[in-house]
């Protein structure tokens, strides 16, 4: 017999953990205390969000679920943004919350809330865990749920006079649940019918989605639209599935995307969304899209299909098997004429004016993309400077670019970009942020010294929250309200207090040598930009 | 339009707030909601009636079948269904009316089960439709207290949901 506590830390070794993310407090202190036993690295977060975000960019990078921790109570709470983030955008992790002891729950005792209730509505599952020895089954079912099918969020909640029970323990080798099957196989005929819309197509294109990295079918993805020489738009979330200069692809579609790509949504006749959910800021009116083209949909979750766009062709499955067979069964075609019609959309890049004493982040972007190695991870965050980094930030082949597409969670960016720099400590990763949303996440430049790595921080001073600013000099009269972020620190001592190299650039001239010095560090470095607080979105 | 839909779940606690929460996360109307053991206690039958266009109940089944606790969504059409409800009705009924009372329940199909000196209380089980008609017909007497247990519904024939 050993203690629940243990068995759970033993169930994550099992699963292949190696690293976590949390901050304790006395509802999880038994866990903790088998954590101290173990081999698994434990990643203090300054907040327990931060542990979920972190988990999050961990996940990404390894698409496997991760896992954070918060205790009961406080703890608990302040994980729901990060929990809610990893769902809106399937992203898989294991939630671990401590909670009261199982005799004192529904008593309102000390740190005591209802966080599976909480939680419900953006979990994929939860469990609250009232037999110990049902630990095994759970973790090995949370692992599998968080991974498999649509990915997401699962939450197992566990009070501290369970994880002291002892129990038998024996990690199940194999998981069964009668009631969750997810479809992988694509139906034959729908593939067949795809093959035949897309041959007889004018105007075919391909939209997409981040379910794309989730299924880890990036290569399949590629192979597809070269063979049916298909061009392609991206969803935010699908950004960096293609390298930018991909001779097919047409950048960011939606409100917040580029001409090319909108124009070729406008343009097309046949339109094949893959791993993307038709959200509303990728697509305005689903309804126009619907009646003027031939809509195929391609996603591992029933419930996408037909839910805001009517479909033509609809098809479940998982996309990396769908789109290997798609790339073996499409016929010889040609798009010649609507490719060359795109190409020369796609080169009419606007020019953008710099202005004086000021950096132009859109530009500043560019330079700094060029400059990074092709496999960088660069995590925007929730702004004016996620559209920038959206938009201007060049992805080259193996690159990967990551934010909160579905939430839009600011505070994002600079904790995911630790995570994933845990998980591939070999590539540069880089956190591009406002300072807005860098003033919700700073206290993490500290779990960045712990740790001793090297996160690349880049902060947009605009003095504004940018994005709200335009938002009401454009749709309220300019009433301008609660967008001023006057009382902002200077970044660069900030950042150095925390120990971390910083420097500011304010002008175009000095940016490439600025750039230079923050690639060619190999610690964490911080560079904040002045930028001019007009500076608009698009 | 009201869509008649048959769930099948397992038995553990919290299934029914997550089934509750995805109406109301979603803003589909619940009319009613019945929920009881099957054969085999470790599972449940929920039966719900909804109310909403073609699309919704498309999105209702869809994101029904997608709780991880749930092991089978089916709506019934109208035509292939049997749907009961159990309603108990408490009307007032002095003793010159309680024979008219009387009458109006053994041509309704329906059971007295309680009596004071001035109320009835009646038991009835019956479609929705036959359920509105014999509130009608009780109504002039005044009703005092209704209590119904919302409708559960089985498919015609000898197929099955299981
Ligand atoms: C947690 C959170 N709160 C509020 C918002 C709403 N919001 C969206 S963009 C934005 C402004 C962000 O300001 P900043 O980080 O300075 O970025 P900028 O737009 O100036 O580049 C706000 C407040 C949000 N997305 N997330
Ligand atoms: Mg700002």
């Amino acid at each position: 017999m050993i203690r629940a506590a243990e068995a759970m830390v033993r169930c994550l070794r099992s699963e292949g953990v190696k690293v976590v993310f949390g901050y304790p407090g006395a509802a999880i202190c038994p866990f903790y205390d088998e954590l101290y036993r173990s081999d698994i690295h434990h990643v203090l977060v300054r907040h327990e969000a931060n542990a979920g975000h972190e988990a999050s960019g961990y996940a990404r990078i390894t698409n496997k679920p991760a896992v954070c921790i918060a205790t009961s109570g406080p703890g608990a709470t302040n994980l729901l943004t990060a929990i809610a983030t990893a769902y809106a955008d399937s992203i898989p992790l294991i939630c671990i919350t401590g909670q009261v002891s199982t005799d004192q729950i529904g008593c309102d005792v000390f740190q005591e809330v209802d966080i599976t209730g909480a939680a419900q509505p953006f979990v994929k599952h939860s469990y609250l865990v009232k037999d110990a020895a049902m630990l095994p089954r759970i973790f090995k079912e949370a692992f599998y749920l968080a991974g498999t099918g649509r990915k997401g969020p699962v939450l197992i909640d566990v009070p501290v006079d369970i994880q002291n029970t002892l129990i038998d323990f024996e990690y199940p080798e194999t998981v069964s649940m009668r009631t969750y099957k997810p479809t992988v196989k694509g139906n034959p005929m729908q593939i067949k019918k795809i093959c035949e819309a897309v041959e007889n197509a004018k105007r075919p294109l391909i939209c997409a989605g981040g379910g794309i990295f989730l299924a880890g079918a990036e290569k399949e993805l590629i192979e597809f639209a070269e063979k049916a020489k298909v061009p392609a738009v991206s969803t935010m979330m699908g950004l960096s599935l293609f390298p930018t200069d991909h001779p097919l692809y047409l950048g960011m579609l939606g409100m917040h995307g580029v001409k090319s790509a909108n124009r070729a949504v406008n343009e097309c006749d046949t339109m094949i969304l893959i791993g993307a959910r038709v959200g509303d800021r990728a697509v305005k009116s689903p309804t126009f899209l619907a009646e003027n083209k031939q809509i195929i949909h391609i996603d591992i979750d029933p419930a996408e299909i037909g839910k805001n766009i009517p479909v033509d062709i609809p098809l479940v499955g998982d996309c990396k098997t769908i789109l290997s067979e798609l790339a073996e069964k499409i016929g010889e075609v040609s798009h010649d004429e609507w490719l060359s019609e795109l190409a020369e959309i796609k080169n009419d890049i606007p020019e953008n004016e710099e202005t004086e004493g000021f950096i132009n982040p859109k530009v500043f972007l560019r330079k700094l993309s060029d400059r990074m190695p092709s496999d960088t991870v660069c995590v925007a965050d929730v702004g004016q400077n996620q559209i920038w980094c959206c938009n201007n930030y060049g992805i080259k082949e193996g690159g990967r670019f990551m934010t909160s597409g579905g939430m839009g969670t600011m505070g994002y960016s600079v904790p995911c970009a630790v995570g994933a720099k845990m998980a591939a400590p070999e590539r540069e990763v880089i956190a591009v942020c406002g300072d807005g949303s860098f003033q919700m996440q700073m206290m993490e430049l500290a779990t960045i010294m712990q740790e001793k790595i090297a996160v690349k921080i880049i902060v947009m001073r605009n003095n504004y929250l940018g994005m709200v600013r335009e938002l009401q000099t454009k749709g309220y009269g300019d009433r301008q309200i609660a967008v001023s972020l006057d009382g902002s620190p200077d970044f660069v001592a900030l950042a150095r207090a925390y120990g971390i190299e910083s420097e500011r650039v304010s002008t175009m001239a000095e940016a490439e040598e600025k750039i230079e010095k923050l690639a060619s560090s190999d610690k964490s470095y911080l560079l904040e930009c002045d930028v001019y607080s007009l500076e608009s979105t698009l | 339009m009201k869509h008649t839909i048959s769930v099948l779940v397992e038995n553990h606690a919290g299934v029914l707030s997550r089934v509750s929460g995805l109406f109301s996360r979603r803003g589909f109307n619940i009319d009613s909601l019945a929920v009881g053991e099957t054969d085999d206690p470790a599972i449940s039958r929920i039966t719900i009636v909804a109310d909403g266009d073609e699309h919704t109940a498309q999105q209702i089944e869809k994101q029904l079948n997608k709780l991880v606790d749930t092991m089978k969504v089916r709506t019934l059409a109208p035509d292939e269904l049997l749907a009961r409800e159990l309603q108990l009705i408490k009307v007032n009924a002095t003793p010159s009316q309680r024979s008219e009372i009387l009458t109006i329940c053994e041509i309704m199909g329906a059971k007295i089960i309680d009596m004071t000196a001035n109320t009835l209380t009646i038991e009835i089980s019956d479609s929705t439709v036959h359920l509105k008609r014999m509130h009608d017909l009780l109504e002039g007497y005044g009703i005092k207290e209704i209590v119904r247990t919302g409708v559960i519904a089985i498919q015609k024939g000898s197929v099955t949901i299981k």
